[in-house]
């Protein structure tokens, strides 16, 4: 009995019988699986694979394509908008983590500890999100005007003088940033808050007895309890803002002076404007690569940090 | 139970649903040359041709539909399979209608994108068919040539203008300006715009781009209309680094900062000027006679408000040409082509039919009148167009006559290599005069020349 006790384990295969009512079973799990699998590879994975392989060729999409072996990559790195798109885009990376990081997390603290209007202030808060991109971008693009712009109307009030907004080379990057905090502030505060909101009680009431204020109830409380999401949100959040596109695109068209031009953008003066899909492919690769770089980093630093603590 | 099933076939719909649409995907056989007739002129041959007006037009869509239908008495083998699209076409999905078999037969372009489409071989040589096109001995040869590369033809035009000065009479005449005498020198310019501005807060003298590629494409026009090259005669090297390239900046530069005749909201791209145009608050931009279209019928402007003048002392020497046309899918067949071609001379060259059928447009309240397009210069039905256009006329044509007199003294002269490449290196010297008032012009049109030399050495 010991003997037959102490042998391992033995995987044995269902029988046949067995092993269709699982498959039947989880028929509807696969069907899903299915959909999901034939969505990610027709609009995601395909696309990213034929971008890698564009980039490597000359294509005009009626001739057989032609390798170039790096030269696509020559050219985008000889371009003179190549520099200053990727410090623009790490410019605007930067000061979206500045700008428009905290202001979601503090907003939802702020919601979580109201007793009334949540409700609606939650949907305000959310209302941008539901406006379609470019017109919440257009809309900017008349608060920013510098005569009649609702911002400078505003600075007219306080009788500080008038700002440039986009048309100066110094507050251009700052202001795209400012539409782009506004655009998507709502996203970031309803996942805050449903993080905010699977805190125990109970860990809020404990800190209240040992005499803790809102903000060491926060320091002590909130933040560690939602590290996770925090670690996860800043992650997406640069690699969403290292590919900024629409607001350059609708509202400075990449100027003044190259002052706003980003990969995304010069990407896609390639691609649609210059007729060469292999030249932007490449730089799309070549953000691709430094985000996987940035993400895989990022990833092994906070695992690493998670399990040192 | 029931709730299990129902939700399995859920599952089983959902990936019978992907598993059709993938398969759709692939199922293309627009590039089969099936029942595209055998070349001896009288099978069947079918046609794509785009740009049919938009359904949002319903008068020139009527027009268009009733001359399908009398090409198609005329040409009974041939079928014509009009595709309708607003803009005509969209540089966005040019390459992707291409790449997935979808591009029409005959295809609508801008003049800009000739070039760049004859040079990736993504429209087909037409050398040995554009022959039977009676109409061509009389188009103009500069205009022609924007659809050739060396001997080789590679489409036909359908409009063809140069650029000029558009202004607002209305405002002329507010602001005490003669508007039957515009501006013939850019000091005139400066002193229209001022006494434009001058009329209050939110009225701008004088307009231009500064993004998006389109401030380049103006620095160009203001480039030529001076006797200024974009690219030297080879084409191999920069040539706006100029006096006249210079003038070109200082004189936008004092209207921004000395004059403030140019209103503060700079970075405009195309649609920026028409509206504030169609505003009725913009006194005057570069533009041709197309602009007071786009205005009439987009941005809520009248013809009648607008007026058309030559570019400031471009007397003798050039102006920017522009216009559109039509190219042919490089898997087009002979037939298509032969058939493509036939459509092109009846809808497109042919006096008193198609696009020049002002008797009908006039029945249908459409504007005529604007002297363009001006494909055939003064040849023989060039003549005819403009008689026709004068007993048709619903717009004053008066108000284009500056415009039209100074032709006879101007070159049109086409856009440069790699035009897109160029404009966007331009766009930041012209961006850089508008929005900073210490912006150095010589530091700006030589960092442009380095920029624009690299372009224009990398082999295309």
């Amino acid at each position: 009995m010991a003997h037959l006790t102490a042998k391992p384990p033995v995987r044995r295969s269902l029988p046949q019988g067995a092993a269709r009512r699982a498959v039947g079973r989880n028929l509807t799990a696969y069907g899903f699986l299915c959909g999901a699998l034939i969505c990610f590879a027709f609009f995601s994975w395909y696309p990213m694979v034929r971008e890698v392989v564009l980039s490597f060729q000359e294509n005009n999409f009626v001739d057989p394509a032609k390798w170039v072996g790096f030269d696509n990559f020559r050219t985008v790195i000889e371009d003179p908008a190549f520099r200053a798109a990727w410090l623009n885009t790490a410019a605007f990376s930067g000061l979206a983590l500045v700008v428009g990081y905290a202001i979601p997390f503090v907003l939802a603290v702020v919601l979580n500890e109201l007793r009334h209007a949540r409700g609606y202030l939650r949907f305000v808060v959310y209302l941008p999100v539901m406006l379609p991109p470019a017109v919440g971008v257009l809309l900017f693009k008349w608060f920013y005007d510098p005569g009649a712009g609702l911002f400078n109307q505003i600075l007219d009030g306080f009788g500080i003088p008038p700002l440039s907004w986009l048309d100066s080379s110094s507050t251009a990057l700052i202001s795209l940033v400012l539409v782009s905090t506004w655009m998507n502030l709502g996203t970031g505060t309803l996942i805050y808050l449903a993080a905010l909101q699977s805190i125990p009680g109970e860990l809020y009431e404990s800190a209240e007895l040992d005499g803790a204020g809102l903000f060491r109830r926060v320091r002590h409380v909130t933040i560690p309890q939602t590290k996770l999401i925090l670690l996860v949100m800043l992650m997406l959040q640069v690699v969403a803002t290292m590919q900024v596109f629409i607001e350059p695109y609708l509202l400075t068209g990449g100027g003044p002076e190259n002052a706003t031009v980003t990969v995304a953008y010069l990407m896609y003066q390639y691609a649609f404007n210059f007729g060469d899909f292999g030249a932007g492919g490449a730089l799309g690769l070549m953000l691709m690569v430094v985000l996987m770089v940035f993400s895989t980093i990022y990833l092994r630093v906070a695992r690493d940090n998670e399990g040192g603590r | 139970m029931r709730k299990t099933s129902h939700r399995r076939a859920l599952g089983l719909l959902l990936v019978a649903g992907l598993g059709l649409t993938a398969a759709s995907c692939g199922s293309g056989d627009e590039d089969k040359p099936a029942a595209q007739g055998s070349g001896d002129g009288t099978a069947p041959v079918t046609i794509t041709v785009g740009c049919q007006p938009p359904k949002s037009n319903p008068k020139e869509r009527s027009g268009w539909d009733e001359d399908v239908a009398a090409f198609q008495k005329l040409h009974p083998n041939i079928t014509i399979q009009s595709k309708d699209a607003f803009p005509c076409i969209n540089p966005d999905t040019f390459q992707a209608k291409l790449a997935g078999g979808t591009q029409e037969d005959v295809f609508y372009v801008y003049y800009t994108d000739v070039q760049k489409i004859i040079k990736a071989r993504q429209a087909a040589d037409i050398s040995q068919y554009i022959g039977d096109v009676k109409a061509l001995k009389d188009i103009r040869a500069d205009v022609q040539s924007v659809f050739k590369e060396g001997d080789k033809s590679y489409g036909l035009p359908r409009n063809n203008y140069n650029m000029g000065l558009v202004y607002n009479r209305k405002l002329f005449t507010q602001a005490g300006l003669n508007p039957d005498s515009p501006p013939k020198t850019w000091a005139e310019v400066q002193e229209a715009a001022k006494k434009i501005a001058g009329l209050g807060a939110g009225y701008t003298g004088f307009g231009e781009y500064s993004a998006g590629n389109t401030g380049g494409w103006h620095f160009a026009a203001s480039l030529y209309a001076r006797g200024g090259s974009m690219v030297s005669d080879d084409g191999k090297s920069a040539a706006f680094n100029s006096s006249e390239g210079k003038a070109v900046l200082e004189n936008l530069k004092k209207m921004r900062w000395d004059d403030n005749s140019m209103g503060t909201k700079q970075l405009l791209q195309w649609e920026d000027l028409m509206r504030m145009m169609g505003s009725g608050k913009l006194g005057m931009m570069i533009g041709a006679p197309d602009v007071v279209q786009s205005v009439n019928n987009d941005f809520q402007g009248k013809f009648e408000d607008y007026g058309v003048t030559a570019v400031p002392e471009s007397e003798g020497k050039s102006s920017l040409s522009g216009g559109d046309g039509y190219m042919f899918n490089p898997k087009a067949t002979p037939e298509k082509i032969k058939a493509g071609l036939l459509w092109l001379e009846f809808h497109e060259l042919t006096p008193g039919k198609g696009q020049f059928n002002y008797e009908r447009a006039k029945a249908q309240g459409r504007p005529v009148g604007l002297p363009i397009p001006d494909l055939y210069g003064d040849s023989a039905p060039g003549k005819e167009i403009t008689a026709l256009r004068k007993q048709f006329a619903t717009v004053p044509v008066d108000h284009f006559t500056p415009y039209v007199s100074a032709q006879a003294g101007i070159t049109n002269k086409l856009e440069p290599p790699k035009a897109q490449e160029l404009y966007a290196v331009l766009d930041v010297a012209m961006s850089a005069v508008l929005t900073r008032k210490d912006a150095d012009i010589d530091k700006l049109l030589s960092d442009a020349e380095g920029k624009a030399n690299k372009i224009l050495g990398r082999a295309s």
